[in-house]
């Protein structure tokens, strides 16, 4: 470890991104997290690691340039928020069906259409139930912090590659904007193209000397064969939500009561735990770091050991409350809290939420 | 420790820059820090306001509804903030240009002539400088051979002849600050 | 009458022409007559005459020439509708000594995606763009395509396509020429042998630039017919594209070397 820097999250994320050992790197301009292609342009990182930095024409064409690129065996990502991550889900789709490893970053705000610019995490449904057609998913981590905007690059990308699945950092205007204390890992060399070419013998980078050939594909026109593909994925997805869940649970061993929030609801709640330990009401935080796959079982066993109520935290009319309601499956109270389009909510609004929702009745 | 500050005034006035180099402060001297700016259009002339939390613990929300101090340099930042200090806690304002002085009697208040001093230093763009003076004068959170550290790393190379005049200046707010009321 | 065995017949000393390795025995989807699969071969011929068959990626679109891939035996992409170009683009740049290549229809490469295709010739990308154009969507049975010809009827354009309701045929091969990333910009058909042998005459020169690095985007429009959607036998669909497509689309180099042909 090196450094410490002060740094916003999207500079944070940029700096990870080269580091990382990333080939290339394709997006778009969009508030709030344009900084992110203003770094890396800054960085020249072309210079130094050979990595490729593209301003694509729009998020419809940076996201096939992430099919071909990541097709081809090579460590590709694209930045955006949420309006363009919307432009992007038809690309999704087709790279989800293909089975091809990239890394998408949304940093997300205010919606529906143009919505606003200041942060929001309204997206969680687009992210973690697939966003485009078909059945599909993304394996989305969400950061909480700027030092985790950096950390998460690498996870995510060894989560793709491993299982030949886009992974998503799901973030927030919050998160990208903010400066906090990072403290980067040892940069990662990128593959040559003979490590490229021994590691994946499914990318499309040229036949084989044995004649062998590859081919990148969504489709199937015969329904019998579309339908033992999507066995295969469906058998894939259910591997990863046995091995892949993560989160962090804060202050939950005696918790009467827990609050279920990510990225930047999670650090309100978690102010607002200590907040209400001081009133003395025991409460918890559960933080899931994978939105996708989700901790169910985590909350499960919270619901087994006596927690009495639940209270989801997002900054959303209530997408994320779904999956904690479907885990807990009636046992207890499960509400949701949050504020819209763009508000953050205070850690006290979160006291008084939980007071009145769960704990008053 | 823990120290939750709002800076608040017009975009140009150095409302950010003010906040990065006190977080930059707080990570010289091995605390915990964050900086959550407004952004957005709001930025292009209009108010610009910047949350900076300095602790000795791991921080939880950098988003808040309620400050140990306010820095107010502007008549908007004063509506909106005034009542949000804590009770007890600080504000720190500004007087030129505020047309309705702070009226809450729970906390105390200080005034630093920023942008007069700056003007007589003949350098408006050290305005932001001498209110930081005056502010660690009142709370001295971090301490001034810090922030000279915390400025080296804010400031690029080509801008560091500047430091000294840095100094001089966050001299200058510590001298010139003056108390409203205590509580 | 004497027995002549096909044995004494299959003999290397009687061979006249052989099918490019780089072909798939699979039988083409395509109707006969139909200009893509001939296309096809010329591509796969040239890839395999510059020994290229190793370092090269194919995109292929959506539309008749979605199953490309299953016909042309190499590393291939299947693209989402128009983006070929994107793909190509992000192949190329990261695989820059690659041999890479998309294949297009009208409405892939003409409609949906023609942002993709403006762009990547105008930042100059050092792929080939194969461009078939026959004025009409074939896979999806026949509607209009923005290239089909003013008055020509469509099932989306019953009466003739009128200019008023629904636009001018547009020529975005001419229009890809004037950008600055495009090096070479040709107009070819293949519906007889002296075609087909200046088309791949075109096809190579346009994969030859992308051998020695051309500073910028080499682009080949077939014009084809379709005779299945202009519902026409194929020799009388090859007779009509002469008579009405040529005389809109002539034949022939619109830019060579980064010089637009006088």
């Amino acid at each position: 470890m090196g450094e410490i820097k002060l740094m916003k999250g999207n500079e944070a994320l940029a700096e990870a991104i080269i580091r990382a050992g990333t080939d290339g790197y394709f997006g778009y301009p969009i508030t709030p997290q344009s900084e992110v292609l203003e770094y890396l342009m800054a960085s020249k990182p072309w210079e130094t690691t050979g990595m490729v930095v593209l301003q694509a024409e729009s998020e419809v064409a940076s996201i096939n340039m992430l099919y071909g690129g990541g097709g081809s065996g090579k460590k590709v990502v694209t930045s955006s928020s949420s309006p363009g991550i919307s432009l992007m889900q038809e690309g999704l789709s087709y790279i989800a069906g293909a089975e091809i490893p990239i890394l998408i970053v949304n940093v997300v705000r205010g919606g529906p259409g143009l919505g606003d610019i200041q942060p929001a995490q309204s997206d969680y449904f687009q992210s973690t139930k697939g966003g485009g057609h078909g059945d599909y998913r993304l394996i989305v981590l969400a950061p909480s912090s700027v030092q985790e905007m950096a950390d998460f690059v690498p996870v995510a990308y060894d989560l793709a590659f491993k299982y030949r699945n886009p992974a998503m950092i799901l973030s927030d205007g919050a998160i990208g904007q903010m400066m906090e204390k990072v403290e980067f890992f040892e940069p990662v060399p990128r593959l040559s193209d003979k490590e490229v070419k021994a590691r994946y013998s499914w990318a499309t980078n040229g036949k084989l000397k044995n004649g062998e050939r590859r081919i990148l594909t969504s489709l199937d026109l015969d329904p019998q064969k579309l339908e033992d593909h999507n066995h295969h994925l469906q058998e894939k997805y259910r591997e990863i939500e046995e091995k892949e869940v993560r989160y962090e649970e804060l202050q939950c061993d005696d918790a009467e009561y827990v609050l279920v929030a990510y990225g930047t609801s999670a650090r309100v709640s978690l102010k607002a735990v200590k907040l209400l330990r001081d009133k003395g009401i025991k409460v918890g935080l559960l933080r899931p770091i994978t939105l996708w796959p989700f901790p169910t079982k985590t909350i499960q066993n919270m619901v087994e050991q006596g927690v009495k109520g639940f209270l989801s935290v997002e900054m959303s009319a209530g997408q994320m409350v779904e999956d904690v309601r479907l885990a807990v499956n009636g046992k207890v109270k499960v509400e949701h809290f949050g504020r819209l389009g763009g508000v953050i909510h205070s850690p006290e609004e979160v006291v008084e939420a939980l007071e009145q929702k769960i704990i008053g009745e | 420790m823990t120290e939750e500050i709002i800076i608040a005034g017009f975009g140009g006035q150095g409302v950010l820059s003010m906040g990065k180099i006190l977080a930059y402060s707080g990570i010289m001297q091995d605390q915990e820090v964050s900086w959550m700016p407004s952004y957005g259009p709001e930025m292009r002339g209009g108010t610009a306001n910047v949350t900076v939390i300095v602790s000795d613990e791991r921080i939880s929300s950098p988003i808040l509804r309620a400050y140990d101090t306010a820095i107010i340099l502007n008549q908007q930042s004063m509506d909106k903030f005034e009542p949000e200090v804590k009770p007890g806690g600080t504000l720190l304002y500004d007087p030129n240009g505020i047309s309705r002085q702070p009226s809450r009697k729970d906390i105390n208040i200080f005034k630093v002539e920023g942008a007069k001093k700056a003007a007589e230093m003949g350098n408006t763009k050290i305005f932001n400088m001498i209110v930081l003076g005056a502010y660690l004068k009142i709370k001295p959170i971090v301490k001034l051979e810090n922030v000279i550290k915390g400025l080296k790393k804010s400031l690029p190379e080509r801008h560091h002849k500047l430091i000294p005049l840095n100094e001089d200046a966050i001299n200058l707010g510590m001298k010139s600050v003056e108390v409203v009321q205590k509580v | 009458m004497s027995e002549i065995a096909l044995k004494d017949i299959i003999k290397p000393e009687n061979l006249v022409y052989q099918k490019t390795r780089l072909m798939t025995d699979k039988e083409l989807s395509y109707c006969p007559g139909c200009g893509h699969g001939t296309t096809h071969r010329l591509i796969m011929e040239v890839i395999e005459e510059m020994g290229k068959e190793h370092e090269t990626v194919g995109v292929a679109p959506v539309g008749c020439s979605v199953l490309a891939y299953e016909f042309m035996n190499i590393d291939m992409q299947e693209a989402a509708h128009g983006r070929a170009p994107a793909l190509a683009t992000a192949i190329k740049r990261l695989w820059p000594d690659n041999i890479v290549f998309t294949y297009q229809g009208d409405g892939d490469l003409a409609a949906i995606g023609t942002a993709e295709t403006i762009h990547a010739c105008n930042r100059g990308e050092k792929f080939v763009i194969v461009f078939i154009n026959n004025g009409i969507y074939g896979m999806t049975g026949g509607q209009m395509a923005p290239t089909t010809l003013e008055g020509m009827k469509t099932s989306t354009s019953p009466y003739g396509r009128d200019p008023e309701l629904m636009g001018h045929p547009l020529k975005i091969t001419e229009l890809v020429a004037q950008l600055p990333g495009t090096y070479y910009v040709t107009r070819q058909s293949v519906e007889t042998p002296s075609a087909v042998r200046k088309a791949k005459r075109a096809i190579k020169k346009a994969f030859q630039n992308q051998l020695n690095n051309a500073p910028g985007l080499s682009f080949v429009e077939v014009v084809s017919n379709c005779n299945s959607g202009w519902k026409m036998t194929p020799v009388d669909a090859n007779n009509w594209m002469e008579e009405n497509m040529f005389p809109f689309y002539p034949i022939g180099d619109i830019k060579v070397d980064g010089q637009l042909v006088k």
